[in-house]
C-alpha cells in the first residue's frame, strides 16, 4: 500500500535526502526516519502544537504535513534550535520559571515563542496569550510559560535598544 | 526566618530549578515512544464501533495475509495467555466487578473498547490491515443514561448480576432528619457534573518484550507506578515477578490517566510474550478519549440545613455516578463515589451528616482516578450550598464559611466519616486571601460595575484534601497498591550523592525536591546529588505517583535516609579524626567541626575511606555508605491538607461566555519544599480544574457513541482564555519529629471548580438564574438566564 518518493531538503542547516512513503507525516519522518524526537505527536490533527516545526522559516504543524511537502524546503526542530544557541535565553528563562512539567508540549512552545519574538515587536501579557494559542500545555496553568516569553522578549528588546540591532 | 524556612536546614525552601527541565527543553526527553528497539513491532487495535454490541463472528484471514502483518489476535487468543482481572475493593465487599479481559470476548461493552489486535512492521501497515478485519455484530440496547440503568427493567450490562447497579453505600452521623426538621432555612440543589478526561498530552504508550530464553518480561511503559505494572504484569501473565521489570522513562503528563491497568496495554504484553519480539503501542488521540479513564460524571442531589445564624446543623449528600461497564482496575472506580462521601463539607462543624452513593454500570468508557478524585466535586457541592444558604439569610459568603469552619480548638479532629484531621488551617487560609484579594474594594467594584451592566461574579470555595494515603485505604482494600515508598541513598566514593527511589516524576518535580531534601539531610549541594526514579528492577518498592505523595512520602523517606547516610558518615570520619561522631558536622560537602565550624575532611576522604582505605579504620567499623528506607504513613489514614480558592469573572449575559479575569489560591502543604515547583503545581492544578468548570466535556450521544473525540471537540483550556493565578502559602500544622510536607498535586484541581462555580453564579444573581452543571457552557448559561427570565425572578438592577 505504501508509494515511496524521493525528497531532499535542509534539515537544521544541513542536506538530507532520503526515500520516504508519501503518506508519511513530516514529524514521523523526522522521529522514525531520522531520530529527531524532540519534535512530539500529540493530536495528529493540527490542534494541540506538540509537533510545531520551523518549516522555511516560519513554525508549521509537522503533523498536518507530509515529508515529501517538505521536499526543497528548509526545516528546523528543537534540536536545531538548541544548537544554534538561538533560543538559549528563552530555554533559560523556560528552566528559571519552570515553564514546563512534563516537557512535551515544550519544544513546540518554544518554536512558536521563537517565533513571537521573531518578530522584535512589544507584547502585553494578553497578547502574549493569545499568540500561544495554538501550542496546548496540560501541566503549568500556562502562566509561567508566559512568564518566561514575556521577560525574553522584554530582555532582547531592551537588549536591541541598546544596540540597535532589531531584536534578533 | 532564614531561606530554608522553619528549622529545616537548607536547600529545603529554595526556588531550585529542574535539572530534567533543561534537558526537556533541549529536545532530548525520552518518552517511551522515543525508544525503538531490535525487530520491534508495532500494535493496533480494532475497538468497537458501538457502545454495546455482540461479536457473532470474527475473520481476520484478510488482515493477517496484509503487507507487514505478522500476527492478528482476537480476544480468545490473549485471554488464553492472560488471567482476567475484577475491580473490586475490599473496604466495599458488595463491590463485584464482571471479570475484564485484555480484549472483548463475545460482547463489546463501550464504544472502543478493543476486540483484536494487528501487529506489523509499522503502525501504519498495522492500521491498513485492521480494515481488513471482519466483524458481525449484532448491536443491543446501549445503557447510557445513570438513572435509566436503574430503572427496573433496563438493559442489563452484565447479564449474571442483579442489576446496574454496581454499589449502593451510605455513611451517616447524628439524626439528620431531625436536624433538617429543625432547620431555619434548607438549600437543596441538585448538580450534574458532567465527565472529562486527563488528556495527558503524550498519549498512552508502552513497549513490552519478553526473552523466552529467559523467560523475561520488560515493559518501558509512559507510566506513574512502575511496581504496581510489575505486580500485575507478574500476575496476570503467570511470570515470576522477579523476571518482571517496568521501566517509565520521561513521562508526559499522567494526572491519574497513567495509574491505571488498561486492558489495552495487558493486551500488548502478552502479544510481546506470544511473539517473543518487541511490541510497541502508542495511543493515538482517538483511542486517548475512547480508552483512556475517565472521571466525576456524578449527579447529586444535596441539601443543607442551617439554624437562623447561618450555623450549619444538617448536611445530606446523594450521589448517583456511572463509571462505564466496569470497575476500573486494579484501584477501583469507587474512589471518586467515596471522596464525595468522606470530603463534602469536610471544612465544616457538621453536627449531622448522611451521604448516600450510587455507583451504576453503563455502556461508556471507565472511571477511573483522574487528578484529584471525587474531591473537586465534593468542593463545588458544599461550596455552592454555603453560598445558597448566605444568599438566603443575607449574609457575607465570607462570614458564613467563619461561621462554620472547623476551629484551632477542634484539632486534632475526626469527621463524620471517619477522617482523622490533624490540623487545618481554615481560618488562616481565608484570613490571607481577603486581606491579599482585599475582598471588600473587590465587592465594591463588582457593584458598581454592576450598575453599568458589567457583570461580573466573585466565587470562593474551601475544601480539605486528603494527601499521602498510608495502608488504610488499598491495603485493608486487599488492593495492591503501595502505599509505603523507599529510597535508597548512597555515597559514591567521590563523595557524590546517588539517590534511587520509588517515587516516581511525570513532571512534578519530585526528582529535584528528593535531591533537595536529601542535600539537606546529608548537608551537600543539591546539584552533587543524583536522583534515579522509575525503574521496578533497580528502585526500592514503592507506590511511585499517587494521590500528592511525592512530597509527603517520597520525600519523607528521602529525608529520613540522607539522615541515616550522614551518621554513617560521621562514624567513619569519627573514627578518622578520633572525635566523637557528634562533634562532627556535614555542612557543603565537608565534614566540619560541629561547633566551630572548621574543615577537617571531604566527602571524598569518606569516599576513598570506606571504599578503598578501610584498613585505616578499627576493624569492628564496616563503613556502610549506601543506605535504605522505607516509610508508610501509620499515624493517620491520610495526611489532609487544606486550603482556599477565589475566581473572579466576567458573564457576558448576550454570549453567555465567561471570561476568567483573576484566579487565587491559598494553600496549607505543610513544609515548603521548593516553592517555584510548588506553585506551578499549584497554577496546572487550577487550570485543569478550571477547565472541568468551563470547558471540558466527554460528551455521549443517546447511543453510547462518543461526540467529543478529537481535540477540536473536546476543549482543553488555552492560553488564552486563562488569567494569571496567584498562590499564596500557610504553612501550618508541622510537627517536629517529621520533615512535615504535604501533598500539593491535587489542591488546585481540587478546590477550582467550587470557585468558579461560584462565581459564574455570582454573576448570574441579578438574573436571578443558577447554574449547578458543569462544564458551565455559555449555551447552558443562556438556558440558565433564559429559565430564570421565564420564571419571571430577574432582580431589578
Amino acid at each position: 500500500m505504501d508509494e515511496f518518493v524521493d525528497i531532499s531538503l535542509t534539515l537544521n542547516g544541513r542536506p538530507v535526502r532520503r526515500r520516504v512513503p508519501v503518506r508519511q507525516h513530516l514529524v514521523d519522518f523526522l522521529r522514525t526516519e531520522l531520530g529527531l524526537t524532540g519534535s512530539h505527536v500529540g493530536c495528529e490533527h493540527g490542534v494541540c502544537g506538540a509537533c510545531t516545526l520551523r518549516v522555511d522559516g516560519r513554525a508549521a504543524r509537522g503533523c498536518l504535513m507530509l515529508a515529501v511537502q517538505a521536499d526543497g524546503c528548509s526545516v528546523e526542530t528543537i534540536e536545531g534550535l538548541t544548537e544554534s544557541g538561538e533560543i538559549a535565553d528563552l530555554q533559560e528563562a523556560f528552566v528559571a520559571r519552570n515553564a514546563l512539567q512534563c516537557g512535551f508540549c515544550t519544544p513546540g512552545v518554544l518554536i512558536t515563542a521563537a517565533e513571537l519574538l521573531g518578530r522584535g515587536q512589544p507584547m502585553d501579557r494578553a497578547a502574549i496569550r493569545a499568540f500561544m494559542s495554538g501550542n496546548y500545555c496540560r501541566c503549568t496553568g500556562y502562566q509561567a510559560i508566559v512568564d518566561a516569553i514575556e521577560a525574553t522578549l522584554r530582555a532582547r528588546l531592551e537588549r536591541a535598544a541598546s544596540t540597535g540591532d532589531g531584536g534578533r | 526566618m532564614p531561606e530554608g524556612g522553619m528549622d529545616r536546614p537548607l536547600p529545603i525552601g529554595v526556588r531550585e530549578p529542574r535539572a530534567r527541565a533543561r534537558r526537556l527543553v533541549a529536545g532530548r526527553g525520552r518518552y517511551t515512544d522515543d525508544i525503538s528497539l531490535p525487530r520491534m513491532l508495532h500494535v493496533a487495535f480494532l475497538r468497537s464501533p458501538y457502545a454495546h454490541a455482540r461479536i457473532r463472528s470474527i475473520d481476520v484471514a484478510a488482515a493477517a495475509a496484509a503487507p507487514g502483518v505478522e500476527a492478528v489476535f482476537t480476544g480468545r487468543d490473549i485471554a488464553a495467555a492472560c488471567n482476567p482481572w475484577q475491580g473490586n475493593h475490599a473496604l466495599f465487599p458488595d463491590l463485584d466487578s464482571p471479570p475484564q479481559y485484555p480484549l472483548a470476548i463475545e460482547i463489546a461493552r463501550w464504544q472502543g473498547e478493543a476486540v483484536a489486535a494487528v501487529v506489523a512492521e509499522t503502525r501504519a501497515q498495522a492500521e491498513d490491515a485492521l480494515a481488513l478485519i471482519e466483524i458481525d455484530w449484532e448491536e443491543l440496547p446501549a445503557v447510557v443514561d445513570p438513572e435509566a440503568a436503574l430503572v427496573p427493567g433496563a438493559p442489563k450490562i452484565h447479564p449474571d448480576r442483579p442489576s446496574n447497579l454496581a454499589l449502593e453505600f451510605t455513611t451517616a452521623k447524628g439524626d439528620v432528619d431531625d436536624a433538617f426538621a429543625r432547620a431555619a432555612h434548607v438549600i437543596e440543589e441538585t448538580f450534574v457534573f458532567g465527565r472529562h478526561t486527563g488528556v495527558t498530552l503524550e498519549p498512552r504508550t508502552i513497549i513490552a518484550e519478553f526473552d523466552p530464553t529467559e523467560e523475561r518480561l520488560v515493559v518501558h511503559q509512559s507510566h506513574q507506578a512502575p511496581h504496581q505494572q510489575q505486580d500485575l504484569y507478574a500476575r496476570l501473565l503467570g511470570i515470576p515477578e522477579h523476571k518482571v521489570r517496568v521501566i517509565c522513562p520521561d513521562v508526559g503528563g499522567a494526572f491519574g490517566v497513567k495509574l491505571q491497568f488498561y486492558a489495552d496495554e495487558a493486551a500488548v504484553a502478552v502479544i510481546a510474550r506470544l511473539l517473543g519480539r518487541p511490541v510497541k503501542f502508542v495511543a493515538d488521540r482517538f483511542e486517548a478519549f475512547a480508552a483512556d479513564i475517565h472521571a466525576r460524571d456524578h449527579r447529586i442531589t444535596a441539601r443543607l440545613g442551617v439554624d437562623a445564624e447561618g450555623r450549619i446543623v444538617a448536611l445530606d449528600v446523594d450521589d448517583l455516578f456511572a463509571i462505564g461497564p466496569y470497575s476500573q482496575y486494579p484501584r477501583a472506580s469507587v474512589t471518586e463515589g467515596g471522596h464525595i462521601a468522606r470530603l463534602t463539607g469536610a471544612p465544616y462543624r457538621l453536627p449531622a451528616y448522611r451521604a448516600r452513593v450510587r455507583m451504576v454500570y453503563q455502556n461508556k468508557g471507565l472511571i477511573g482516578h483522574y487528578r484529584a478524585v471525587g474531591q473537586p466535586i465534593a468542593c463545588a457541592v458544599a461550596e455552592r450550598l454555603i453560598d445558597g444558604a448566605a444568599a438566603k439569610i443575607g449574609l457575607d459568603p465570607v462570614e458564613i464559611r467563619r461561621r462554620n469552619y472547623l476551629r484551632d480548638e477542634d484539632f486534632p479532629y475526626t469527621s463524620p466519616t471517619g477522617v482523622a484531621f490533624e490540623h487545618l488551617s481554615l481560618n488562616r487560609c481565608l484570613d490571607l486571601l481577603v486581606e491579599k484579594l482585599d475582598l471588600p474594594a473587590l465587592r465594591a467594584e463588582q457593584q458598581a460595575l454592576r450598575a453599568k451592566g458589567i457583570y461580573r461574579g466573585i466565587g470562593i470555595a474551601s475544601f480539605v484534601e486528603l494527601t499521602g494515603p498510608g495502608p488504610d485505604y488499598y491495603g485493608q482494600g486487599q488492593v495492591r497498591v503501595s502505599s509505603q515508598d523507599g529510597c535508597i541513598v548512597k555515597l559514591e566514593p567521590s563523595g557524590k550523592v546517588r539517590v534511587v527511589a520509588s517515587a516516581t516524576d511525570q513532571g512534578q518535580g519530585t526528582d529535584t525536591a528528593i535531591a533537595q531534601v536529601v542535600a539537606a539531610g546529608l548537608g551537600v549541594r543539591t546539584a552533587d546529588v543524583h536522583v534515579l526514579l522509575g525503574d521496578s528492577e533497580v528502585c526500592p518498592y514503592g507506590g511511585g505517583a499517587y494521590a500528592s505523595r511525592g512530597a509527603s512520602i517520597g520525600c519523607e523517606i528521602a529525608f529520613r535516609a540522607a539522615r541515616q547516610l550522614k551518621g554513617n558518615v560521621l562514624k567513619v570520619a569519627g573514627a578518622l579524626l578520633q572525635m566523637p561522631p557528634d562533634a562532627l558536622d556535614i555542612r557543603d560537602g565537608a565534614i566540619v567541626d560541629a561547633e566551630k565550624g572548621v574543615e577537617r575532611l571531604t566527602l571524598a576522604d569518606i569516599g576513598r575511606v570506606g571504599y578503598f582505605q578501610q584498613y585505616l579504620l578499627p576493624p569492628d567499623l564496616q563503613p556502610e555508605l549506601a543506605v535504605v528506607q522505607h516509610y508508610v504513613p501509620r499515624d493517620q489514614a491520610y495526611i489532609a491538607g487544606n486550603g482556599i480558592q477565589a475566581s473572579y469573572v466576567e458573564l457576558d449575559p448576550e454570549t453567555g461566555f465567561v471570561k476568567l479575569l483573576r484566579h487565587a489560591v491559598v494553600h496549607d502543604c505543610g513544609l515548603i519544599i521548593n516553592p517555584l515547583l510548588l506553585d506551578e503545581q499549584i497554577r496546572g492544578g487550577v487550570v485543569q480544574g478550571i477547565g472541568g468548570a468551563l470547558f471540558e466535556e466527554v460528551v455521549y450521544g443517546s447511543d453510547g457513541q462518543m461526540l467529543s473525540a478529537t481535540m477540536a471537540d473536546y476543549i482543553v483550556p488555552m492560553s488564552s482564555e486563562m488569567p494569571d493565578i496567584d498562590v499564596w502559602h500557610v504553612e501550618a500544622g508541622i510537627g517536629r519529629e517529621k520533615l512535615g510536607a504535604k501533598g500539593v498535586g491535587e489542591a488546585g484541581t481540587a478546590g477550582a471548580m467550587g470557585a468558579v462555580l461560584n462565581a459564574v453564579n455570582d454573576a448570574l444573581l441579578p438574573f436571578g438564574a443558577r447554574i449547578a452543571q458543569t462544564p458551565c457552557t455559555p449555551q447552558r448559561i443562556l438556558r440558565a438566564i433564559r429559565e430564570a427570565r421565564a420564571r419571571g425572578t430577574t432582580q431589578s438592577h
